[in-house]
């Protein structure tokens, strides 16, 4: 099975070298182009919140298997603030300029699963799956 | 990454190549800006054909181009967004607001032709 990967995300260009992470875990795991593309982005997204408001993180892309699914996990980590209102976050303002401009909703609309967990001693992790169809 | 920008006419032409970081974008964001006063173009176009991932960043930095060409004078056609990010993209909400799209190279030149009315025929 294919290999996991843990990128340090503390640049722009380690943004880029996510999502290119997770695309390539995709492939390996023959995921349909079009939800590599989905997996790409959201990876995107959440490594940019790390650069944006933590500065500092890790992006963990890992195969994972449930049955005889398989899929691909993502694990977002910083040790940063916290996100103070995570239902305010999660709110859906389904514009670039809305909500906490987290992106958080629409990320959770690309995956299959996600999950949060934010407090301003531990820092923000979230954590999204994506099955192989 | 450098994004070659080409000059044809009276348009621009930024063609990426590859993956950009955000500080990439902001530089072509700038670029084009500056270089839509020093040529005196008056369209510009952004092929992002080889973009297989546009962000919230990237939708934000190529809207913020647009409406600065714009600004100056000058009409912004993005082109060649992939069916895959195009669907990505509606998934994260980001809809390029404002901005001008087409196909590709060839519709965007027949788009601002029409926008800058140089029309090449009469018909």
């Amino acid at each position: 099975m294919a290999s996991e990967a843990v990128i340090p995300i503390n640049t722009d260009i380690d943004v880029v070298a996510a999502r290119q992470k997770g695309r390539e875990l995709a492939t390996e795991l023959g995921f349909v182009s079009t939800d590599s593309t989905l997996l790409a982005t959201a990876i995107s997204e959440l490594a940019r919140n790390i650069v944006r408001y933590a500065k500092h993180g890790e992006i963990f892309i890992a195969p994972v298997q449930s049955g005889d699914r398989v899929g691909i996990t993502v694990v977002a980590r910083d040790k940063g603030q916290g996100i103070a209102n995570i239902s305010l976050a999660m709110q859906d303002g389904f514009s670039t300029s809305g909500g906490l401009g987290l992106g958080l909703p629409g990320v959770k609309r690309l995956m299959d699963e996600f999950h949060l967990v934010s407090d301003a001693n531990t820092g923000t992790t979230v954590t999204i799956k994506k099955w192989k169809r | 990454m450098e994004v070659p920008i080409l000059k044809q006419g009276l348009y621009l032409i930024a063609s990426i190549q590859a993956a950009l970081s955000d500080v990439d974008l902001v530089h072509l964001r700038d670029a084009l800006a500056e270089k839509v006063g020093k040529f005196r173009a008056r369209g510009v176009i952004v092929d992002v054909t080889v973009l297989d991932v546009m962000d919230s960043f990237a939708s934000r930095t190529l809207r913020d181009l647009a409406h600065m060409t714009r600004l100056r004078g000058a009409e912004t056609v993005i082109v060649g967004i992939q069916p895959e990010v195009a669907f990505a993209m509606v998934q994260l909400g980001l809809t390029l607001e404002g901005v001008d799209t087409a196909l590709d190279l060839e519709e965007g030149l027949a788009f601002l032709d029409k926008k800058t009315k140089r029309h090449t025929s009469r018909g």
